[in-house]
């Protein structure tokens, strides 16, 4: 079993990144002219990572499925970005930041990664400043901050309820312009379906068009994947309908160890399932929970009183309400990280206080800070005597223009007025804060296949902050991986251009050509969201918020047997040639029919609770999460043995040397 | 309720197209657009069939992707929706529904439902951001103070999610509200004076290049855009563009 080498650099942790960049090789500007890299994925990582790439010289080609780059999933992300700037003067710093993330994710993530990702965050503010990113200020012109999860401090930077659009807009026009210069080429609607070795390195991928739905070899001298998180294995979750796992688990079956596969956010703010149609989730972002206050009566009978439609939400007295995670939490109370305030709304509507028809919401009410907002404006603005329809009015004015459009989105949805009666809201899948294993150089197990953003494992251990995923993408992208590649491609300047005839590319092509026509040809029953639908359910059940040893072997075997049901009696209507939705599909869940397998396996194993990861088997009395550091303070690394329940499990032991491995505590 | 669906299908870009007739059943009010258009999918592949193709991703009014010409109206018949996030509610049981795909020349289909609108990204390539290097080595971000009257404007103006409504509503095909967002986020904020001459210039150049009509100022655009840019900003652009030809 090889070992892995995570190479961390030496010294102490403040000074890793400053050293490492004074000493690693650099390419000559001549040379990268020579030098071919892919990106896929054009989200925040891919995106950044492209602009930033051919700007330093290197021929770039970047690939998304969408039918523009600007549509890459970043572009849903809503409540904002962290950067450790302290412009509020509340005492944040680099050292923080770094403490808050390690701690939220329940110290299962690499100590020195996190601090790189604290130490460049500052820039990625100035940055996307400069690209005219238009972020909300206050009266004074200057940068305005909000509340996240998990911190006692104010770091969060956004633009209202759109901050991921407004990012991936900045780091997409960064990428247009370098289209423009000739240095990126970029390919809209191509699909990268397996990645191809040369003497094991990675040198290019087979892409289908999907337009005409021809395949396409790619050589490149090293391949970045940014091709986002799993969440939909789950089928329904918050993420975009296309987001899916193949590129990183092509990759994974080529060799590249898949890190923690278990490792999910369910996030606590989203919008119940209405029906069985329902085809995905909608998020209410976090940064909600800065103004609403979360509850459900506190007596049963109110809650049938309000299923049946007896009694209105806002009749109930304040005494009959139960702010659990005020009550369970003082100190950070509707501010615990998500995993903390997930799994308290299951545990109230497992005990019978859900308020909708189906049992699984609780309220997320803002006429608390309706009042308190509409009083501050009535002072400021001199109405003296102001009547309390005055002040509800002038509050519902500011809680707009905070957070508008998701209160439009929640009343196009649900069609229900949110500044009248609360907000109903249950947790659902978000993130995957598992993904492929990368070193400290953000390279896979496969020399030259580097892995960034979501696709990649590193940061954020067991459970992600609120607002870090924006900061993790455009980290990696913008001054990471710009760095740490050049220390890889150094050694490839004499290579000369990577050759797509071998008969490597050959055979990979022919694989995957025969893997589409199996699919097209199979000619069975079914649809492929029937089993997508299935699989997505035995997930939720078995490995959803609440996992354990009985659960979790059931949902190996049952993913199993939909796999081999899918395989027997799929059917993917037209052909290979042309545009063809359903065949993307077809792909896509067939993948992800093969690391369900594994995810549950992951979660088997890890007989631990730890940060989004819940054993019923491990936890305090309280009924919160609890670790086991003797036993489980490693990531597992999965390698690929062509069968997902025979993985070969590595491990990776994480060593804290800043911070001291305590119990989380938010109460 | 019971819905009787026509549906343009199209096989290709040079295929010819027709509009077809399907009827769904049991549609529930809570369902958006799109989930009506799966379970019609669900049933046409049942049959053995081919499903309607049609683009759509984020299903929640942001990635720009979903378009579909509901009953004569780009997204259909609500305001400031997206086709994603316009729901079957607003339909009555028994109604006709037309649905096609976003007609421009600039446009063209690709197969039923989905367009190429990749012409839009040439629109941006061609001057749509400001030249800075990503190198992280630029002046503080609160080194630029920026009114909040301007940063907000800018933001509204950056909140197109470039679906091409615009295009589909305008009897020219034109693309000006589209053009003009883009034009207007970045004029507003100092960090876009520096190139904005030629930023006008290069935008409109390659918008007429990519075959979009003129703007006759008739404002369907802007009402059927789903995300409310306002005409302001095409009057804007046209200041700009005005004055960057004289001094060219
Ligand atoms: C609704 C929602 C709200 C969120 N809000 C926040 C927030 O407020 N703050 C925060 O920090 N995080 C937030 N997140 C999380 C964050 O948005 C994501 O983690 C992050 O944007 C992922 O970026 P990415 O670049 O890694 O991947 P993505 O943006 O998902 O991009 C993936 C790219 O890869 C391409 N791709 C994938 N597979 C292939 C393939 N096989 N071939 C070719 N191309 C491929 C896609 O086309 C796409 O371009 C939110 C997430 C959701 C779902
Ligand atoms: S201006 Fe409006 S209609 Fe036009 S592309 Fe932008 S969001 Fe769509
Ligand atoms: S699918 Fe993204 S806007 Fe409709």
């Amino acid at each position: 079993m090889s070992t892995l080498d995570s190479k961390i650099p030496h010294g102490p942790i403040a000074d890793k990144w400053t050293d490492y960049k004074n000493h690693i090789d650099v390419v000559n500007p001549a040379n990268k002219r020579l030098i071919d890299v892919i990106v896929v994925g054009s989200g925040l990582a891919g995106a950044s990572a492209s602009a930033s790439l051919a700007e330093m010289g290197y021929n770039v080609k970047t690939f998304c499925f969408q039918d523009s780059p600007r549509r890459a999933h970043s572009i849903a992300a809503q409540g904002g970005i962290n950067a450790a700037k302290n412009y509020q003067n509340d005492g944040d710093s680099t050292f923080r930041l770094f403490y808050d993330t390690v701690k939220g994710g329940d110290y299962r993530a690499r100590e020195a990664n996190v601090y790189r990702l604290a130490e460049v965050s500052a820039s990625i503010i100035d940055q996307c400043v400069a690209q005219g990113v238009p972020f909300a200020r206050e009266y004074g012109g200057l940068l305005d901050n909000r509340s996240f999860g998990g911190v006692l401090v104010s770091r969060t930077f956004y633009a209202k309820g759109q901050t991921g659009q407004q990012l991936l807009l900045g780091a997409y026009s960064a990428m247009s312009r370098q289209i423009n210069k000739g240095k990126v080429t970029m390919l809209n609607r191509h699909e990268m379906l397996d990645l191809v070795l040369v003497d094991g390195k990675a040198r290019g991928i087979i892409a289908r068009n999907l337009v005409t739905g021809e395949l396409e070899r790619h050589g490149a001298h090293a391949v970045v994947l940014a091709s986002g998180g799993y969440g939909n294995v789950f089928y329904l979750s918050t993420n975009a309908m296309g987001s899916n796992v193949t590129a990183a688990w092509r990759a994974h079956r080529r060799g590249a160890y898949f890190a923690n596969p278990c490792y999910t956010q369910i996030h606590p703010t989203c919008i119940p399932r209405s029906g069985d149609y329902q085809s995905k989730l909608t998020l209410m972002s976090e940064s909600l929970r800065n103004d609403g206050r979360i509850w459900v009566p506190k007596h049963l009978k109110d809650v049938e009183a309000i299923r049946s439609g007896k009694m209105k939400p806002t009749q109930l007295k304040e005494e009959d309400r139960d702010y659990y995670l005020e009550r369970r939490y003082p100190a950070f109370g509707n501010l615990v990280p998500r995993d903390v305030a997930s799994r308290a709304a299951k545990e109230r509507c497992d005990a019978g206080y859900g308020v909708n028809k189906t049992g699984e919401a609780v309220y997320l009410d803002f006429s608390a800070a309706i009042m308190r907002y509409g009083k501050e404006k009535a002072h400021t603005s001199h109405i003296h005597n102001a009547t309390d329809a005055q002040i509800r009015e002038l509050g519902e004015k500011v809680i707009e223009a905070k957070y508008g459009n998701l209160f439009q989105m929640y009343e196009k949805i649900t069609d229900d007025n949110p500044y009248k009666t609360p907000m109903m809201i249950y947790p659902a899948v978000h993130y995957t804060m598992g993904g492929l294993w990368v070193d400290y150089n953000l390279m896979t197990t496969i020399p030259g296949c580097y892995a960034t953003g979501e696709s990649n494992f590193s940061e954020h251990g067991a459970n992600r902050l609120g607002a870090s995923a924006l900061m993790q993408g455009l980290a990696d992208g913008y001054f990471v991986l710009p760095y740490t590649i050049g220390d890889y491609l150094a050694s490839d300047i004499r290579t000369g251009k990577i050759s797509t005839d071998s008969k490597e590319f050959e055979e990979a092509e022919s694989e995957v050509r025969n893997r589409l026509e199996a699919l097209i040809n199979n000619k069975g029953t079914k649809s492929v969201d029937h089993f997508h639908k299935r699989l997505g359910k035995v997930m939720w059940d078995k490995a959803g918020m609440a996992r354990n040893a009985q659960g979790l072997q059931e949902a190996m075997d049952e993913i199993r047997q939909i796999r081999e049901e899918f395989y027997k009696d799929v059917f993917v209507p037209g052909s290979v040639n042309e545009f063809n939705p359903e065949l993307e599909k077809a792909t896509r869940v067939a993948d992800f029919l093969e690391l369900g397998e594994l995810f549950a396996k992951d979660a088997l194993d890890r007989n631990e609770s730890c940060g989004g990861h819940f054993r019923e088997e491990s936890q305090t009395e309280e009924g919160e999460a609890l670790r086991d550091d003797v036993n489980y303070a490693f990531v597992s690394a999965w390698e690929w043995t062509g069968d997902p329940r025979t993985s070969n499990l590595h491990k990776e032991e994480l060593k804290f040397e800043n911070i001291e491995l305590k119990q989380r505590s938010y109460k | 309720m019971n819905l009787t669906l026509k549906i343009w299908r199209q096989k290709g870009p040079s295929a010819k197209g027709e509009m077809k007739t399907y009827q769904v059943s049991e549609i529930s009010g809570d369902m958006s657009f799109l989930e009506m258009m799966d379970v019609l999918n669900e049933q046409i592949i049942t049959k053995g069939e081919e499903p309607v193709a049609f683009d759509h991703d984020c299903r929640e009014g942001i990635c720009g992707m979903c378009s579909m010409y509901i009953n004569g109206e780009p997204h259909g018949p609500d305001r400031g929706v997206t086709t994603c996030q316009l729901h079957m509610r607003k339909f009555k049981d028994g109604d006709t529904i037309h649905i096609e795909p976003w007609r421009a020349n600039a446009f063209p289909v690709i197969k039923d439902l989905a367009v190429d609108r990749s012409a839009f990204d040439r629109i941006i390539q061609a001057g749509g951001y400001v030249s800075v290097n990503t190198s992280g080595n630029s002046q503080d971000a609160n080194a630029i103070p920026i009114p909040k009257e301007n940063a907000d404007l800018a933001f509204d103006a950056a909140t197109c999610i470039g679906c091409g409504a615009c295009v589909a509503s305008c009897k020219n095909a034109s693309a000006m509200l589209f053009v003009s967002a883009k034009v207007s986020q970045l004029s507003l904020l100092p960090q876009g004076q520096v190139e904005a001459k030629d930023r006008v210039l290069n935008m409109i150049n390659q918008m007429d290049e990519e075959g979009f009509g003129n703007c006759t100022n008739t404002g369907a655009c802007a009402i059927e855009c789903p995300k409310g840019i306002s005409l302001d900003n095409i009057a804007r652009m046209n200041r700009e563009y005005l004055s960057a030809s004289i001094s060219k």
